[in-house]
């Protein structure tokens, strides 16, 4: 009973320190970002290590990155595409639910294996490319939210959570004569707010994430969303297209700064949003979990 | 209602072809039908169309004649990718980034769900789910972007080796640091986000069986072996199963960002290779040809889980 009790404390002592790794290695590395962001550049440049504060604090590089037209457009290509693209998302996904989740349609199982039969085979890459581009979608914001708006994982869930609803509320709107559009209107949906808030927040972050699609079917400049933009930022050592006003030394050594400047500027929407939604996206994981 | 009557009633039911049983549910229900039309062309559009595409696989596909007109070539395209010097290279690396993903990545959200659950704390256990799913929100571009930063040459990870008196390397350009970045960033992005699903599970074990264990005079590895882990086991079942149909989709986006001609030899996979060879190179029935490959398998892989699944457990997917 004592050799329990003691193996039990040093088990807890251990969890708790993994506990304290797994939260400083999950922020550190945005903290770290935030930090670099907001340093004198080339104090930065010679810096190793690790940083625990800002270096001789400024926000040149957050001036730099707010007065950028392609930052400025690409956010509000970005808007565009979330605000227009969940309000697609939900009508489409709420119509399939809807559907999916009536007891007594003759053809539901059929449509049903239609629909989840995509999940697990599909012609792949090229064809979804030469279809959308032959619809005509190459070099428009709708080539981002057309072919993206139903998520059949998504889907489901929302069935799910619909057919929690009782039949009897159906049952007595029909006698009182509703159609099956009121029923959805007025029963169903008021009726599943959370579903719809898990709904939101995950198409919302997968539009807000997106790029593939993006840089599959876009070449205006102009149309880039903000993430392709920050792809040319980060990952293609594109700086030279923020630089404005500047000389070349001072360019060159800007640059470090503007890139953290520039993920704090896209992400904040996303982390400020993210502790008041995190309930939802977890009940509507469980909910996808439990019953699907 | 006498026996003659309700049979008769009975009779005409089964009397009634499923012809003609369907049109009168279109009647019945037809707004519900007239609702679903979207869902329906949705699909029909952005993934059965696509799937037709299938067909420039057999051909040597020329977007000025489109599918109808194109030149037939059979097997061809095939033939070309089995053969070409590159196919081995590519089923390797897809194999082992696949594996190793699986190996680490798969067990990591399980062995967090559990050792969250011991936490005694409730806010405590809060706080670390709470932090632990926020790497899940964060963009690809960017924690591409944070690797790319942090992996440089004059980069913080770097700096931590020189400071325990390693050398300092351009990681991302060395082929033999990139399936270690690549399943460590995957990790750490998704442990936490994928050990909900567990929670979920764990939350559903009868706390009576863990009484039962206890009675028995069960300790805390003991119940963990006999009811936890029999408990989630349907879980990760179906999360494995799942995992297998997509083995060979390795996230091509994430290689895509991260690599570069001089990591092809470890980094470059099937899909990478389609989006390199099929549309940036244009080669659209090679393409597809390697596309359809990598579907295939990943079907085989699927049903082959699920068919193992179903004989030696109670679980399975279908």
């Amino acid at each position: 009973m004592k050799n329990e009790t003691i193996a039990r404390k040093i088990f807890v002592v251990v969890n708790t320190a993994f506990m304290l790794f797994m939260i400083v290695i999950c922020l550190y590395p945005m903290i770290y970002v935030l930090f670099a962001s907001l340093s004198d550049s080339n104090l930065l440049m010679a810096h190793r290590g690790l940083l625990m504060s800002p270096i001789k604090t400024n926000i040149e590089s957050y001036k730099a990155v707010l007065q950028n037209d392609m930052i400025g457009s690409g956010y509000m290509n970005t808007i565009f595409i979330v605000t227009v693209g969940v309000l697609i998302n939900l009508l489409m996904t709420s119509l399939g639910a809807y559907f999916l989740s009536r007891r007594d349609v003759m053809l539901k199982n059929i449509i049903m294996g239609f629909i989840t039969f995509t999940m697990f085979f599909g012609g792949g890459l090229i064809p979804f490319y030469l279809t959308v581009k032959s619809i005509g979608l190459y070099n428009s914001l709708w080539a981002l939210i057309l072919p993206t708006a139903i998520s059949t994982f998504n889907m489901i869930i929302m069935r799910t959570s619909f057919m929690t609803i009782p039949a009897s509320l159906e049952e007595s709107a029909k006698i009182d004569g509703a159609g099956h559009i009121t029923i959805l209107a007025r029963i169903i949906l008021p009726l599943s707010k959370a579903i719809i808030a898990v709904m939101v927040l995950f198409y919302g972050v997968g539009h807000w994430n997106s790029w593939f699609n993006a840089m599959l079917f876009l070449n205006k400049r102009e149309l880039f969303p903000l993430q392709l933009v920050l792809r040319e930022i980060l990952l293609q050592n594109d700086t030279q297209s923020m630089m404005q006003g500047t000389s070349v030394a001072d360019g060159l050594s800007i640059s470090e700064t503007v890139k953290y400047a520039v993920i704090i500027v896209a992400t904040l929407p996303i982390l400020t949003v993210y502790p008041f939604l995190q309930r939802y996206f977890v009940q509507g994981v469980m909910v996808g979990a439990l019953k699907g | 209602m006498s026996s003659t009557a309700s049979k008769l009633l009975t009779e005409r039911k089964t009397e009634q072809s499923w012809g003609n049983r369907l049109c009168r549910d279109l009647v019945k229900n037809k707004v519900l039908y007239l609702l679903v039309i979207p869902v329906i062309i949705y699909y029909i559009i952005f993934n059965y169309i696509p799937m037709y595409g299938i067909l420039i696989a057999f051909q040597n596909y020329d977007p000025a004649f489109g599918v109808r007109a194109s030149e037939w070539v059979g097997l061809l395209n095939f033939i070309d990718f089995f053969s070409s010097i590159y196919f081995w290279r590519i089923l390797k690396n897809t194999f082992i980034i696949s594996i190793n993903t699986l190996i680490f990545g798969f067990p990591a959200p399980i062995l967090l769900a559990l050792l969250i659950n011991e936490i005694t704390s409730k806010k405590f256990v809060k706080t670390v789910q709470t932090i632990t799913y926020l790497p899940h929100f964060i963009s690809l571009v960017v924690v591409c972007g944070m690797i790319k930063d942090f992996t440089a040459s004059t980069g913080i990870i770097n700096d931590l080796i020189e400071f325990f008196g390693g050398q300092r390397t351009a990681m991302l350009m060395d082929p033999k640091l990139f399936v270690p970045i690549y399943v460590a960033s995957d990790i750490w992005q998704g442990v936490g986000w994928g050990s909900i699903i567990y929670f979920a599970a764990l939350s559903g074990i009868d706390s009576e069986l863990y009484e039962a264990c206890k009675i028995d005079g069960g300790g805390r590895i003991r119940q963990t072996f006999s009811v936890t882990l029999p408990g989630i086991m349907p879980t990760i079942i179906i999360m494995f199963i799942l995992r297998m149909g997509s083995i060979l989709s390795v996230g091509f986006e994430k290689i895509i960002l991260l690599y570069s001609p001089v990591t092809y030899d470890t980094a470059d996979v099937i899909a990478s290779y389609v989006y390199r060879k099929g549309l940036q190179e244009f080669n659209w029935s090679f393409g597809t040809a390697v596309g359809i490959f990598n579907s295939v398998i990943n079907v085989i892989f699927l049903l082959s889980a699920n068919w193992i699944s179903r004989k030696v457990s109670e679980t399975s997917l279908w």
